[in-house]
């Protein structure tokens, strides 16, 4: 066969990409830009069966799989939810059919984008591509023209760019570092190539490539210090933009950094890239769980809590063993599902009001009830009380890091207390007391929010043991 | 003659740096885009030696994409883009002149101790590149922090993107260079052409200019 799910994956995004641009009408490019994402996200289940070969630059192994089948997967359900929330926009007037012609192929380059970062082989290529979805953000991100929109734009475009240039600037000292020990040409910028001789490579440039990749990715990611861009970018964007930045281009970005960090630990003499990871981690949850007091809009709540989850993701991660490695990859699968499922239903109710402030709204589980109620099942769950999903990962990044160290244990536990009070305080005034605002009866499609949190509250039940072992393969990879 | 290239090589690299330093006191526009522009061709004749000393054809590439994209058509068009935003004036600095020359100084210093202590056992022609190039990219960074005019910005960007370019170009036999390079113009024609002309301009024209105006205004 020539053309492999791999190549699939790739294929037909870009494919729909080229269709979008062409086509005039929005709603039928609505609803085929949910049939590529369905397609692209079927072609990425098939993975799990039948493994195509990898080459010199394209790859597939235990580890992107489960990436690339989370994005597809919520990259699928949320073409869903815009596809109701573009038809909104169009009708308030707030999109003209142009600008959602662009929107549609845009989203779907995006796609694109993400999936070939996920699956590049070659640290360049994958370089090529974060810059390529970082591109199409930022477009998206500025589509209203609004004031503050295209200030968000030019903010993310401008952090996000000096991101990816640290992030290449680490990648030729990796290139640099593998040269010596592998031969100069492609081959020394080819994972699987660099993987089997990272322990002869000079720990020094090592080292140093580490420190740019880790400020580079980490701006992407959103780590604390470098995180100005995110909550900017989420408010001011589309809704489905919002789902999609939270719980996907993070994580994507997140891979890049946890494929170095792979390489950086095979090598005996280069340092732990652990402890690294593990305060810039620690810096983001406590730092974003304080500043969710003070918001007064509620996407831009949201993504402080994005950030939050981030930091402890990647403090897991940079515990690192297999127990901290698992919590971490089922913590980042559970925060992307709730998450977009939690933006699904801020876009629905910010279109009902008219606004995105928490001021103005109020009372939603008596006016709009399954929305209010959907958002507070969201809250609980992004909190992390039991027995949802988020639950379950987040005890087991905080008891497993209590076994090793008790200290930074409690300091996590601390944040994530500190941001659980920071969002049931909004959500109180959002979801219950005195209704305020518009009650409009929202034209919504619920479906995608449900089904994500279906799989979040059965996750924290019941996980099936396919999925353990598969997350247990991967997280004994990571190391 | 393996003595020659080295030096002409390290005093191609060298001037990068020195045109960088420039950038940082420029305070019209004008002239900023000049020394910009001088700034690439330096770089096109960097990598142009580079493509000449490796025996790397497909470097001559970057070196044109250098000399006719960022020296002459990126300028050209900021050039334009200013004259009709009426704001071809003075730059509005956060840091004094001063400050930024001695900052940058700093930076330049930094990067000479952590690039050659790191590189040791490198070949020198490639060590000294990378130092350089770290050098080309903190200074644009500086830039871009010292400065609040979103065109000088950009200036900003696009030296630090030179650096890059240095550095790929010096890390002999890296492959994707050219394509990083097209990926990049892409990037800041994306930036020029696309934001500048249909959206930073409303932003200019509402926001910026005022405020930059009032605050001329309070200081005089």
């Amino acid at each position: 066969m020539i053309i492999d799910a791999l190549a699939g994956v790739l294929l037909i995004p870009a494919l729909a990409a080229a269709l979008f641009a062409a086509l005039p009408g929005y709603r039928v490019t609505a609803r085929l830009n949910v049939l590529a994402a369905l397609l692209t996200f079927l072609t990425a289940t098939s993975l799990f069966f039948v493994e195509p070969k990898s080459g010199p630059y394209l790859l597939v192994d235990d580890l992107n799989k489960v990436f690339i089948v989370l994005t597809t997967f919520v990259g699928f359900t949320t073409s869903v939810f815009s596809a109701s929330y573009i038809g909104h926009e169009i009708e308030i007037g707030r999109l003209t059919p142009v600008f959602v012609r662009f929107y549609h192929s845009m989203y779907q380059v995006l796609m694109l984008a993400m999936n070939l970062a996920l699956v590049a082989n070659n640290i360049g290529l994958m370089w090529v591509a974060i810059e390529l979805a970082t591109l199409t953000t930022v477009l998206m991100v500025g589509i209203y023209r609004t004031h503050e929109a295209l200030e968000a734009a030019w903010k993310y475009f401008i952090l996000g760019s000096v991101g990816i240039a640290l992030a290449l600037f680490g990648t030729i000292l990796v290139y640099l570092a593998a040269r010596p020990v592998i031969g100069e040409g492609l081959y020394a910028m080819v994972w699987t190539v660099l993987v089997t001789r990272a322990a002869q490579f000079d720990p020094a440039l090592l080292n140093v490539a580490f420190v740019f990749l880790l400020l580079g990715y980490g701006t992407k990611v959103g780590l604390a210090p470098l995180h100005a861009w995110l909550p900017d970018a989420h408010a001011e964007g589309p809704t489905p933009i919002s789902a999609v930045l939270s719980g996907l281009l993070l994580n994507v970005a997140l891979y890049a950094l946890l494929r170095f960090k792979m390489l950086l630990a095979l090598n005996p003499v280069a340092i732990a890239p652990g402890p690294l990871m593990v305060t810039m981690g620690l810096i983001s949850c406590v730092f974003a769980a304080f500043m969710l007091y003070r918001r007064r809009d509620i996407k831009r709540m949201f993504a402080y809590s994005s950030i939050e989850h981030m930091g402890i993701i990647v403090f897991a991660f940079g515990m690192g063993g297999p127990l901290a490695n698992f919590a971490g990859l089922l913590h980042m699968t559970m925060h992307s599902l709730t998450k977009s499922a939690i933006f699904y239903a801020v876009g629905h109710i910010s279109q009902v009001k008219g606004t995105q402030k928490i001021a103005d709204m109020g009372g939603l589980t008596v006016t709009n009830p399954v929305l209010g109620w959907s958002l507070v099942l969201g809250v609980v769950a992004i909190a992390g009380l039991p027995p949802l999903g988020i639950f379950m990962s987040e005890f087991l990044v905080v008891s497993s890091t209590f076994a090793r160290e008790p200290g930074l244990a409690i300091i996590l536990a601390l944040g994530v207390l500190v941001g659980v009070g920071g969002l049931f305080m909004r959500l109180n005034t959002i979801a219950f007391g005195e209704p305020r605002g518009p009650t409009a009866r929202a034209k919504a499609s619920y479906i995608p929010m449900f089904a994500h949190f279906a799989i979040v509250f059965v996750a924290g039940i019941y996980m099936p043991p396919a999925l353990v072992t598969g997350f247990q393969n991967v997280a004994r990879l990571l190391g | 003659m393996r003595g020659l290239s080295f030096d002409i090589a390290h005093m191609l690299a060298g001037s990068l740096v020195l045109v960088s330093f420039m950038q940082l006191y420029q305070d019209r526009l004008y002239s900023l885009l000049n020394i910009y522009a001088l700034h690439a061709l330096v770089l096109a004749a960097s990598v142009a030696w580079q493509a000449f000393v490796q025996d790397a054809p497909h470097l001559y590439l970057t070196a044109v994409i250098a000399l006719v994209f960022k020296a002459i058509v990126i300028p050209t068009a900021l050039h334009r883009i200013i004259v009709r935003l009426g704001i071809h004036r003075e730059i509005e600095t956060v840091v004094g002149v001063g400050p930024a020359m001695l900052l940058g100084m700093g930076l330049v210093a930094l990067s000479m101790v952590v690039m050659l202590r790191v590189t040791a056992e490198a070949d020198p022609l490639a060590r000294e590149d990378l130092a350089f190039a770290l050098s080309v990219v903190l200074l644009g960074l500086l830039m871009m922090v010292t400065r609040r005019n979103a065109v000088s910005q950009v200036v900003g960007f696009m030296s630090l993107e030179n650096g890059l370019v240095l550095a790929a170009t010096g890390a002999k036999g890296m492959p994707l260079v050219v394509e990083i390079s097209v990926a990049f113009s892409v990037l800041i024609a994306f930036i020029v052409i696309g934001i500048f002309l249909f959206r930073i301009r409303e932003r200019f024209d509402t926001v910026d200019v005022q405020a930059l105006d009032r605050f001329r205004g309070e200081r005089r």
